[in-house]
């Protein structure tokens, strides 16, 4: 059973080693490094996902899988909980995390707002992957108006 | 049993899985991101391999202060203390195994860590045609870095893994020598 630490570790590495892969200097080469961080995450949510016991997978309602997100998923990932969850009620929620784990030891405020994406991508496609498991297709994104609070937002997708 | 117990055990499975598969992804896309360029379809190995060590030495860096600040394990005083702490409290904490520790050189500076798998692997599939050498870099430059923060310049490797169908996983570790603590030029 690896410890929490090793993930969050493992993930500031992970976003070194794949932006120096695939960055190059036009504005192309930055989204295809988020673009392979997401899809990345998305993975690991799916497979994530589909570890969970059938019981626990009889959510009644959108909302509860959003709340299970929040709590249950936040927790095994980052050992907290999201701080706040809101939604409109026509399948756009926002999910937010006042001191996001993997901002944390970055700064906080204004400084370092442009590198702030690169370690937001992987965490997006987490939520994706885990909710396509759990059969919802959604599109997430994620935005930082100052470290290390960040929002996450969940456009659900009707087929 | 309850919901709330039901919640508890979901967390930590999720949680116990999240590095190995983590892993396992980054391992699947540095494969495929080599994979596109044929001139170097052969050196794949020799190419993760480099790219891996260095990794997980940046790991091990910080690693170290995140362990010393939760183990409370004092100065060790020489190798063989070295591996108990290695063995017992830090591959405890952060996999959750006790590997054993065997064949001690004469000169004690050289041991290997009995390991019944390969920790990094539990959950993931070996990507086709790829040797496991991809796996331990990670784990040795792990050690490498965390040992070097506390003054030990060591070397680390695998000699069996089960992965390549060996009974075991050995890593085998060797002390090199002592770091001293070098003074800016200019500082005498």
């Amino acid at each position: 059973m690896a410890d929490a630490a090793l993930f969050e570790f493992l993930h500031t590495e992970m976003v070194a080693e794949l932006w120096a892969h695939h960055s190059d200097p036009g504005p192309g080469g930055q989204k295809m490094s988020l673009s392979v961080l997401e899809g990345m995450g998305f993975r690991v949510g799916q497979a994530l996902g589909e570890r969970l016991p059938q019981e626990t997978l009889a959510f009644r309602e959108e909302l509860d899988v959003l709340k299970f997100l929040c709590k249950d998923l936040w927790v095994a990932v980052f050992q907290k909980q999201m701080d706040s969850l809101r939604t409109n009620h026509q399948g756009t929620y926002v999910l937010q995390d006042n001191s996001f784990p993997l901002l944390i030891r970055m700064a906080s405020g204004l400084q370092y707002l442009e590198e702030a994406p690169k370690f937001l991508a992987f965490t997006c496609g987490l939520l994706r992957g885990t909710l396509s498991t759990l059969g919802i297709k959604s599109l997430v994104t994620a935005s930082v108006a100052s470290l290390p609070t960040c929002k996450f937002q969940v456009v659900i997708q009707k087929t | 049993m309850s919901r709330q117990a039901n919640r508890g055990t979901e967390s930590k499975k999720m949680s116990s899985e999240l590095f190995t598969l983590t892993y396992g992804a980054l391992v699947t896309q540095l494969c495929k991101d080599y994979e596109n360029d044929e001139d170097v379809n052969k050196q794949l190995d020799k190419i993760v391999f480099s790219h891996f060590l260095p990794r997980g030495y940046n790991i091990g860096v910080r690693l170290i202060e995140d362990f010393l600040a939760r183990s409370n394990v004092g100065r060790c005083h020489d190798f063989r203390e070295t591996a108990d702490v290695i063995a017992k409290v830090a591959f405890k904490m952060y996999l959750g195994i006790t590997p054993s520790i065997t064949n001690w050189s004469p000169a004690g500076d050289e041991f290997s860590l009995i390991l019944e798998n390969n920790p990094l692997v539990d959950f993931v599939e070996l990507p086709d045609n790829h040797s496991s050498l991809i796996y331990s870099n990670l784990l040795c430059g792990v050690l490498r870095g965390a040992l070097e923060m506390v003054q030990m310049a060591v070397e680390a490797k695998f000699v069996q893994d089960t992965l390549k169908g060996d009974g075991v996983t050995e890593i085998r570790m060797r002390f090199i020598r002592r770091i001293e603590d070098n003074l800016p030029a200019g500082e005498e």
